[in-house]
């Protein structure tokens, strides 16, 4: 089954350089990994959230504001579409995320016709 | 009527039979479509044709067996009908393949399934109260009107309850499966957690004077005995069997012929369940040798220093402080923070004891009624009774349980005589 796992976060920790290239290097071989096992479809990172613009259109009419669709503390920062045999091991995934250990990560499963 | 109201009774029995014949069915089936409502359907169709069938021909030898044999034809037959089924082959070939030996010399299979059938009920990716309601639903075979009546929820919002529940399951691939061992210690406790709900739930209302059909304690015991059996050699199941049985074993005496909850210095010893008490103790020693200790065979424990004490003067205080210490290095919570000083207080140590309470009443446990409770009964103890009736007031109108508030009234007239 395929399930998103998306990263929420309240904004970047504080840490030292030394902390960020860890982190970073943690995203990276999780990363590795779940691509040569095959159980990462898809994975990125987002910009930060003042760099978002919202799209709605209603009535046929295009409206076009600056920045995230809501105001929340806690962020979409990432995502990993990951493909497991159960919801056991996207929890497993899940866990292995680095920013588990601040933020929160939502596992869904994919919408699949006929499901 | 038609002429089957003659027959009636029949069905009855009929109906009870092949509801505790067919959990095996249900188990087996949604193991292989990771779909309990599918399995369901294919079990309800087993159940038509037996309504037909066993009437007429008399019932199987084996009637777990047969409903597992037709329910998996009645499955076949449905997944074969299905055009757009993505995993229409895969399943056939499951179905197919799927063990339909004797259960009763075939046990390989049958553990297997029943064991996933409660791992899945109360897996974490559930909310608790579902966890419990499928628990009792798909594991212990409850009806869904008997679970309604012992949770006082109405059935449909149960049933709805139920509904969501299947359909996460399949929509979000929740595994009927026993876990790896990586995960096995963790899930495993969510399962003892299920348990230990459902027998808690069936304690507090059966002193509640409540008149309900269903004996959660009786089907926790038997969810406990269950998984003991499929699952043995672990320590901490063996430890919350052992805790149940030692609390179910004073059954009798928890409310006196006054209505009141019996103080366990009241408690006629003689009433108390000696047969269960010596099956409790056995139940904890097998957990004690694999040296594993937890929290649930360290509550056992002490239920069991209470049990088998020969009076309540006879009571070990030190040892069950002792384990209460044991307890609170593994669970450093405030509940057991306050069941720890009230065993100091009984230990000699009651100024030690005092100043926990007072600190948990100024912090985490402000406004918890069994903290005021302990306090009030520890001055009625050392001789304060006008204080101690201030605490017991205090207490009063929080209390929900009729049992409940009688002993506390009951404490407070004593105090006030004094």
């Amino acid at each position: 089954m395929k399930y998103a796992c998306l990263i929420y976060d309240d904004g970047v920790p504080t840490m030292d350089e030394a902390e960020q290239k860890q982190i970073h290097a943690d995203y990276m071989a999780l990363y590795q990994n779940g691509l040569a096992s095959g159980s990462i479809v898809a994975g990125e990172g987002l910009d930060r959230t003042d760099t978002a613009t919202t799209v709605r259109v209603r009535d046929g009419k295009r409206t076009t504001t600056d920045g995230p669709y809501a105001e929340t503390k806690e962020v979409l920062a990432g995502f990993f579409i990951v493909d497991v045999p159960s919801i056991d091991e996207a929890l497993d995934f899940a866990a292995k995320i680095p920013s588990a250990k601040w933020g929160s990560i939502e596992v869904r499963p994919l919408w699949s016709q006929g499901a | 009527m038609e002429p089957g109201g003659v027959v009636e009774p029949d069905v009855a029995s009929l109906d009870r039979l092949f509801r505790s014949e067919s959990a095996r069915a249900i188990a087996t089936l949604a193991r292989i479509f990771g779909d309990l409502g599918r399995a369901e359907d294919a079990v309800q169709e087993a159940y038509l044709e037996a309504l037909e069938s066993w009437p007429a021909h008399g019932t199987p030898r084996n009637p777990a067996g047969w409903i597992l044999a037709v329910a998996r034809n009645r499955a076949i037959d449905a997944v074969r009908r299905e055009k757009t089924a993505s995993r229409k082959y895969d399943l056939l070939a499951r179905l197919e393949g799927a063990a339909i030996a004797d259960p009763m010399t075939n046990d390989e299979p049958v553990r297997d399934d029943r064991l996933a059938m409660m791992f899945a009920c109360a897996h974490p990716a559930l909310a608790p109260e579902t966890r419990v309601a499928l628990t009792l639903r798909y594991a212990a075979g409850l009806t869904t009107e008997e679970i309604a009546a012992a949770f006082l929820v109405p059935l449909p919002t149960l049933a709805q309850r139920l509904v969501r529940a299947k359909r996460k399951i399949v929509q979000s691939g929740i595994p009927f499966s026993v876990p790896s061992p990586a995960q096995l210690p963790e899930r495993l406790s969510d399962v003892l957690a299920v348990v230990y709900l459902v027998f808690n739930e069936g304690y507090r209302s059966s002193q509640d004077g409540a008149l309900v059909r269903v004996d959660l304690c009786a089907d926790a015991l038997h969810l406990a005995r269950t998984l003991c059996r499929l699952m043995p050699g672990e320590p901490e199941l063996l430890g919350l069997y052992a805790l149940m049985l030692f609390h179910h074993a004073r059954r009798a005496t928890r409310v006196n012929e006054r209505g009141e909850a019996a103080p366990l210095e009241e408690q006629d010893r003689e009433r108390w369940d000696v047969v269960a008490i010596a099956q409790a103790r056995a139940a904890l020693e097998a957990a004690r040798r694999h040296r594993r200790p937890g929290p649930y065979q360290l509550q056992a424990g002490i239920a069991g220093a209470h049990a088998t004490a020969a009076s309540w003067d006879a009571t070990d205080w030190p040892a069950i402080r002792r384990t209460y210490d044991a307890l609170y290095a593994l669970d450093p919570s405030p509940v057991v923070a306050l069941n720890r000083a009230v065993a100091m207080a009984f230990s000699g140590a009651y100024d030690e004891a005092m100043r926990a309470i007072d600190g948990l009443l100024d912090g985490p446990l402000a406004g918890y009624t069994p903290a005021t409770i302990a306090k009030a009964d520890l001055l009625r103890r050392a001789g304060d009774p006008a204080e101690a009736r201030r605490w017991f007031e205090r207490a009063l109108p929080a209390l929900a349980g009729e049992a409940e508030r009688r002993i506390v009234e009951r404490r407070i007239a004593e105090c006030a005589r004094c």
